[in-house]
């Protein structure tokens, strides 16, 4: 397994998304087997790895930091990456995990648990295992520093290869001519 | 009308007395962001991103509101203009509601295509989140003030080109919006024609068609140009000054 400990270390991780970037990064399709040649996958909601790991090369974000959950992995991802990727709109902008931030925290849990259900419609009384919401989502850079930035809502498979091709021959990947945009 | 010569970007150009910086820029196909300006509308000079540095004036000035004089060297981009431009497009951005992927003008939005063409690449400043309203009462259309970036284009369209006049700017500062009449209901109001022009000159999504839904409300902004010639040489066709 010598060669695998070159291979550069990448992670993936889902904060506040709709996992809509990762689904994306699964459109990759056959590059992803070139991709697995590559790079040795650490992290990812798509791996079955439950710590995220120490001395990582590259970790693409997708999602707000919407939640004290996310807020806690966010710096512990800083902490332990060479280069952090906001991945996709909501981690840049907020975009739509953000659409929340203009109605409070309460309104808003009624709204999703008594207003909209079906069938019993109550707060849940046992919050002790759910994240708690933090009064606004907002974008991953507005936390931690970011080394750069792929947009979309999600980001097209092309895009995120042009990232991770660019990352892995070295370079911070410069999506400001054709890669730049929103939704 | 007496001839004029500049310089602009170190290039000697002429232009015509009493025509703009602007004007003169655009036909000679040199880039100046714009975003409250459009021709055939009256110029009131409220988004600055068309600001330029004229030597001997310590301020920038708009060039869609400058008047070209003999002798002017101009530079219409340079490390300062750029990052001006970055930062009133990026407060912009901070100060509205704007949610691109869910939106109705996405990808035919002039306020996505300034934020490329200046390389917006993230917002630093704090998004504001502000609470801002929506008004569907109108028959045909929809005025959503979350993207609404004031650039009064629909306020001058309905005055000086339909004779209407709904539109209105009320309030100050970060509570400054677009209002129908005396701020009420657009579909109250007793003077709208429904003729849609305010619709078609927004550069955003804040005003669209009804029933369109993501990416579908394409602006179509030709018509000023032929209604503008008709006016002024009773001719239907378009004005090509740009
Ligand atoms: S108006 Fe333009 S910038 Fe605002 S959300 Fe819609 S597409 Fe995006
Ligand atoms: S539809 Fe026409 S008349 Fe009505 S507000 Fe818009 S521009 Fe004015
Ligand atoms: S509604 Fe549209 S045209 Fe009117 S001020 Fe707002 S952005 Fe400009
Ligand atoms: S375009 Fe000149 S100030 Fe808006």
């Amino acid at each position: 397994m010598s060669d695998t400990i070159q291979k550069p270390r990448v992670a993936t991780a889902w904060l506040g998304g709709c996992s809509g970037c990762h689904m994306s990064f699964l459109d990759l399709d056959e590059r992803l087997i070139e991709l697995a040649d590559k790079v040795q996958l650490v992290y990812s909601p798509i791996a079955d790895v439950k710590e995220f790991p120490k001395d990582v090369d590259v970790t693409l974000v997708e999602g707000a930091v919407t939640n004290d959950e996310n807020e806690e992995m966010a710096h512990i991802i800083r902490r332990r990456s060479k280069y952090v990727i906001s991945f996709g709109d909501c981690a840049t902008t907020g975009n739509v995990t953000a659409m929340r931030n203009r109605f409070g925290n309460a309104e808003l849990i009624d709204r999703a648990y008594k207003e909209l259900a079906d069938l019993c419609n109550s707060v849940p009384n046992d919050h002790t295992f759910l994240a708690s919401l933090r009064e606004q989502a907002i974008p991953l850079h507005h936390l931690i520093r970011v080394d750069a930035f792929l947009h979309g809502c999600p980001p097209t498979p092309d895009e995120i290869w042009f990232a991770i091709s660019e990352l892995l021959q070295g370079r911070i990947p410069v999506f400001k001519t054709q890669f730049l945009r929103y939704g | 009308m007496a001839v004029k010569t500049l310089t602009i970007n170190g290039e000697q150009y002429s232009a015509q007395e009493g025509e703009s910086v602007l004007s003169v820029c655009r036909q000679n196909k040199i880039p100046i962001p714009t975003l409250c300006h459009l021709e055939g509308l009256s110029t009131v000079g409220a988004c600055r991103l068309c600001l330029v540095q004229i030597e001997g004036i310590p301020k920038l000035l708009p060039a869609c509101t400058t008047k070209v004089e003999e002798g002017m060297v101009i530079t219409t981009s340079n490390q300062k203009l750029d990052k001006y431009r970055r930062m009133i497009v990026a407060l912009l951005a901070s100060e509205g509601n704007h949610v691109c992927a869910v939106c109705v003008a996405n990808n035919h939005c002039e306020l996505q295509d300034l934020a490329y063409e200046v390389g917006l690449v993230r917002v630093r400043y704090p998004y504001l989140f502000p609470k801002k309203s929506l008004d569907a009462t109108h028959k045909e259309y929809v005025m959503d003030h979350n993207r609404c970036v004031l650039c009064t284009r629909c306020v001058r369209v309905c005055d000086e080109v339909e004779g209407a006049h709904v539109w209105d700017v009320a309030g100050r500062g970060i509570d400054c919006e677009i209002v129908t009449g005396l701020d009420y209901s657009w579909g109250s109001s007793q003077t709208c024609t429904e003729c849609g022009k305010c619709v078609m000159v927004c550069p955003t999504g804040a005003l669209f068609e009804k029933g369109v839904t993501v990416s579908e409300m394409e602006k179509k902004k030709d018509f000023l140009k032929y209604i503008i010639t008709a006016r002024q040489k009773r001719e239907w066709v378009a004005f090509t000054n740009e």
